[in-house]
């Protein structure tokens, strides 16, 4: 045990690029070939223009992500709170300038690459949570009062991303970073009585609704109420679905789809289109695939000998596994429509890019799984 | 590692062992989900997609009508014809609008404008080209449709006003739907050419007249053309709102005043508040902005110095001038600073704290009692009473009577004026208020304003009895009553005797031979009016000014005349009616209000509207429709 940890932690770049792990890349690059076939077929079979810049970015993405990977995980636990405190001034200097330019402004453009910070904030809080709880004791972590910064870390950035406003990735936000607090080892009555209050709250929660609110809640219930409206597009998402039977209607033959009933076919509805083609076979073949990329995170996670990376790794996966959650599960009307994309099929630079630097986050962690990080 | 992170790690590796059995939990649910769409409602959706696909489309809810309280009709929906495209069916949208172009004439930037609205929406919505087509476009286009793919002719509804400028400030118009709003979440407005009230009643009432969408279930074939209508759920038409307005007193106020070059008026039922004419000179042709105003014409609009684009009858804000004198007559009446019997000598001037306040009359009236007072608008017996009364009071009085607030008139563009007191002037300029100014407030000078609309309120309060009665131009919506006619409005308190003093003053105005508006008088006793003439100034002739031989306001360039005010009521026995009228920049009130002013009162009773019931009339049938006025031409 202790020859291993002398290995790793002098490990050459060729042993390191021996040791990435190469069965989540292929994983990874089966689903963002998935994108890519979907793509195309949401464009009626021709590469543009969607599956070429899709597969370009991907290419540029992968690269990043195995750089990523190679960095020493201790450059990542001291690079934790900068990259937070740099996310949390782009998302404030977006909404500043959201406001001077007027309307919902998400994006910072820097001439090759617009960045949305909001994107980028779902990283860096998991980050900046697990060096957090890297440095609490054993012990502390059983007093609330430790848990108060980390429960800013966590709402100070939702409270801009709120502002923007964006509900959806603000829930991501906590949900992902709730897990992290979670597993770094909180007192669980505080989860059970956050359920419980959730509980009761919600009954409140709708006397206080704005009418509007309240109709779009009513709209998810009842989406054949609004046929216009939300439930339009769930209407077309589910008949899409459910028209594709098991086996699909074959590669290119979306009918539904390719009709233009669906909206964003390329991107928030690009699962619909796939089961559409690909059929129930298709579509449990692409789950089988998210739950083994989740497996992998997980297992990196739980091999991590360092509180850091478990966190990290362990963080990142949730992150991505409520990306694929919230997107199928929207698109096959279990949720309200909110307009989140599914990570590396959906088109879309910026999501694709966050997610597989996470990836190169959580590979990092697995190369440097025995590196010795102090608690500071 | 220290031996205490055993535990750590121990709860760790549970936890999130928890986690991913949650998260496999997940997967297995959205799984079973998938299952049950394709495999148990698999055949219902195929059937729903296989060989019929269905579009929905929305239905465009006609437009409420707006009528008057005869239902004369004041804003109806004429046939527009349209042409739009669906950009999938074209096969290359620019050229098919190229050739369009050769049809109809098509702008360069028209073209652009459609390209660039496709982008953003899905290829099979309907976009509108053009609209507002000449029934020889239409037909041209019909006949070359065969080698047009993708475009379609179309029979939209084009709001017209029938009465034009009479009713431009009153109706308001519609315009298309702005970006702000579509913050409301009504589907309907993202229809093409979608119109939405902006101004006037047409704004205020807006949902109302919307109606709602209904929808259509369209079987489309696989390259989207409609080949049959499987499901139709009717929209609601929007609801015909009834106004109080009597259309033909309304257009004898919009000429009358058309005749002055920026003038504004109101009349009003004196008991239940109902609103019969409201008019605003100059005004401009709704009709000219649903179809989308030349930017000439535009300019023109923004640059006239008369603002027609203001609705001045329940916006524009003017000193009351002499017209606030009832004000203070009351508030020093019902506060015991004055009796009946009190007279004032006028010698032209009044000192008051080393400062010296003219009366309008620089030789005096001579001795003067309070109805003498305010038939002749002796400026010094209210000098007197307001250093009794105090600012506060006065404006205690002028906010009962209507004054300095918003009366809640259906119209969004109504003012609140502004009546001062000590609070208001500690609190805007940080100073103390000083006596002088209430002696300049007691004539309606100094910093109060007013609306036409408010004028017209006090004065129907001052003459009904002492009731708080608010304006209304909204009759009914659909059939309910928006006010009840017969809603009996509270009691301000005020004592009957005070009132009738006042009433008598004002009479004596109208009727008696030293009264101002004297020469305004209605001679037909049975419609005798009484009222108050108003002159607010707008600047003080200067010293400078008097020096170049300036002595008279007429000398002075427009812009810089005072304001001619008039309020009045009729019939003097028993108020029915009451209006009021500002000219601007008019001169004085005697000569250029109060004939206006009479003109309305007598035009109001000979046509008599508070004799018809809103709730009397039906909605207007086809046969009962007058035949639409054109809108006024240019030199016509």
């Amino acid at each position: 045990m202790s020859r291993s940890i002398e290995l790793h932690s002098e490990q050459t770049l060729l042993q390191k690029i021996l040791h990435i792990h190469w069965g989540l890349v292929l994983l990874i690059a089966v689903t963002a070939g998935i994108g890519l076939m979907a793509l195309y077929s949401a464009a009626g079979g021709h590469m543009d223009p969607w599956a070429s810049r899709q597969g370009a970015r991907f290419l540029v993405g992968l690269g990043g992500m195995l750089v990523i990977a190679l960095i020493d995980v201790r450059w990542w636990f001291r690079l934790a709170y900068p990259i937070y405190i740099m996310g949390f001034l782009m998302l404030l200097a977006v909404e500043i300038m959201g406001h001077i330019g007027m309307g919902a402004q998400r994006w910072i453009n820097l001439g090759f690459i617009q960045l949305q910070p909001s994107e980028l904030m779902k990283i860096a809080v998991v980050m900046a949570l697990a060096r957090y709880f890297h440095s609490v004791g054993p012990d502390d972590i059983r007093r609330i009062t430790f848990l108060v910064p980390a429960a800013f870390l966590i709402l100070a950035p939702v409270g801009l991303v709120l502002l923007q406003p964006d509900l959806g990735t603000s829930l991501m936000i906590v949900m992902a970073g709730v897990a992290v607090v979670f597993v770094a080892g909180a007192p669980l009555w505080l989860f059970l009585g956050g359920i419980a209050a959730g509980i009761v709250a919600a009954p409140v929660g709708w006397l206080f609704m704005h009418d509007y609110q309240k109709q779009r809640v009513l709209t998810f219930l009842h989406p054949e109420s609004d046929p216009l409206g939300a439930g339009y597009h769930i209407m077309q998402s589910k008949i899409a679905i459910g028209s594709g039977g098991i086996e699909g209607k074959g590669f290119l033959n979306g009918s539904q789809s390719h009709l233009n009933f669906l909206p964003e076919k390329q991107t928030d509805f690009i699962f619909t289109l796939w089961v559409e083609e690909w059929g129930l076979l298709g579509g449990v073949f692409l789950l089988l695939l998210m739950g083994a990329i989740f497996l992998y995170g997980l297992a990196i996670a739980l091999k991590c000998r360092h509180v850091f990376g478990r966190l990290l790794a362990f963080g990142l996966m949730v992150n991505f596994s409520l990306y694929v959650f919230i997107n199928i599960a929207m698109v096959m009307g279990l949720i309200p429509v909110v307009g989140a994309p599914l990570p590396m099929i959906s088109y879309g630079g910026t999501s694709m890019l966050a997610v597989l630097a996470g990836f190169g986050l959580m590979m990092s962690c697995s190369l440097h799984r025995d590196a010795k990080l102090v608690r500071m | 590692m220290e031996p205490r992170d055993e535990g750590r790690i121990r709860t760790f590796t549970r936890r999130a062992v928890i986690v991913g059995a949650a998260q496999g939990g997940i997967l297995a649910l959205l799984g079973g989900r998938l299952a049950w769409l394709q495999l148990v409602q698999g055949k219902r959706y195929k059937m729903m997609s296989d060989k019929n696909r269905i579009n929905v489309k929305m239905l465009t809810p006609s437009r409420g009508l707006i009528v008057d309280r005869h239902g004369t009709p004041l804003a109806v929906n004429g046939q527009n014809f349209r042409v739009l495209v669906v950009p999938e069916q074209t096969g290359d949208l620019e050229q098919a609008l190229t050739k369009l172009q050769e049809l109809v004439p098509l702008t360069q930037k028209d073209i652009r404008k459609v390209l660039k609205t496709a982008e953003k929406s899905a290829s099979f919505v309907p976009l509108e080209v053009k609209d507002n087509l000449v029934w020889e476009e239409v037909a041209r286009i019909e006949v070359n449709l065969p080698d047009l793919p993708g475009l379609a002719i179309d029979v939209g509804e084009l709001r017209e006003y029938p009465l034009g400028e009479a009713t431009a400030h009153l109706v308001g118009y519609v315009g298309a739907v702005s970006k702000g709003d579509l913050e409301e979440d009504d589907p309907v407005l993202t229809l093409p050419g979608f119109k939405i009230g902006k101004t006037g009643i047409e704004k205020s009432f807006d949902h109302a007249l919307r109606g709602t969408a209904g929808t259509a279930e369209v079987e489309v074939n696989v390259v989207g053309r409609e080949v049959r209508e499987l499901n139709r759920i009717d929209g609601r038409p929007g609801d015909m709102i009834r106004l109080t307005i009597d259309a033909g007193l309304q257009q004898y106020a919009q000429e009358r005043l058309e005749q002055e070059k920026s003038a504004s008026a109101i009349v009003m039922d004196v008991h239940n508040g109902a609103v019969y004419a409201l008019a605003s000179a100059p005004a401009f042709d709704p009709n000219l902005f649903t179809k989308g105003i030349p930017a000439e014409k535009w300019e023109e609009l923004l640059a006239d110095t008369g603002l027609p684009l203001n609705n001045k009858a329940v916006a524009g804000q003017y000193p009351p001038g002499s017209t606030f004198k009832m004000v203070t007559l009351l508030a020093a009446l019902e506060e015991g600073k004055v009796s009946r019997n009190k007279s004032v000598y006028c010698a032209g001037h009044y000192d008051y704290g080393g400062d010296r306040f003219h009366c309008w009359k620089r030789s005096g009236h001579g001795r003067v009692d309070m109805i003498d007072a305010l038939a002749e608008s002796c400026d010094i017996f209210f000098y007197e009473l307001a250093t009794e009364i105090g600012i506060d009071a006065l404006a205690e009085y002028a906010h009962k009577l209507g004054l300095g607030e918003k009366l809640g008139i259906e119209l969004e563009e109504e003012r609140a004026g502004l009546m001062p007191d000590k609070n208001w002037k500690m609190g805007y300029f940080g100073e103390v208020w000083r006596p002088g100014e209430t002696i300049v407030a007691s004539i309606g000078q100094g910093y109060i304003q007013s609306t036409p609309l408010q004028l017209a309120v006090m004065t129907a309060r001052l003459v009904n009895g002492g009731k708080a009665v608010r304006p209304w131009v909204t009759g009914l919506i659909g059939d309910r009553p928006y006010i009840d006619e017969n809603r009996e409005w509270p009691s301000l308190g005020f004592k009957t005797y005070h009132l009738n003093l006042v009433r008598q003053g004002m009479d004596r105005v109208v009727n008696n031979s030293k009264g101002t508006a004297f020469k305004a008088r209605i001679e037909k006793s049975a419609m005798r009016m009484g009222g108050k003439t108003g002159t607010a100034q707008v600047r003080r002739i200067t010293q400078s000014q008097r020096a170049e031989g300036i002595t008279r306001n007429e000398d002075l360039p427009w812009k810089y005349r005072d304001h001619a005010l008039f309020v009045g009521y009729a019939p003097v026995s028993d108020p029915r009616y009451v209006t009021a009228v500002v000219v601007e920049h008019g001169g004085s009130g005697s000569a250029a209000a109060a004939p206006i002013a009479r003109d309305l009162l007598t035009k109001a009773q000979e046509m008599n509207p508070a004799a018809t019931s809103l709730r009397m009339n039906k909605s207007p049938g086809p046969s009962d429709v007058p035949p639409p006025r054109k809108p006024k031409k240019e030199g016509e």
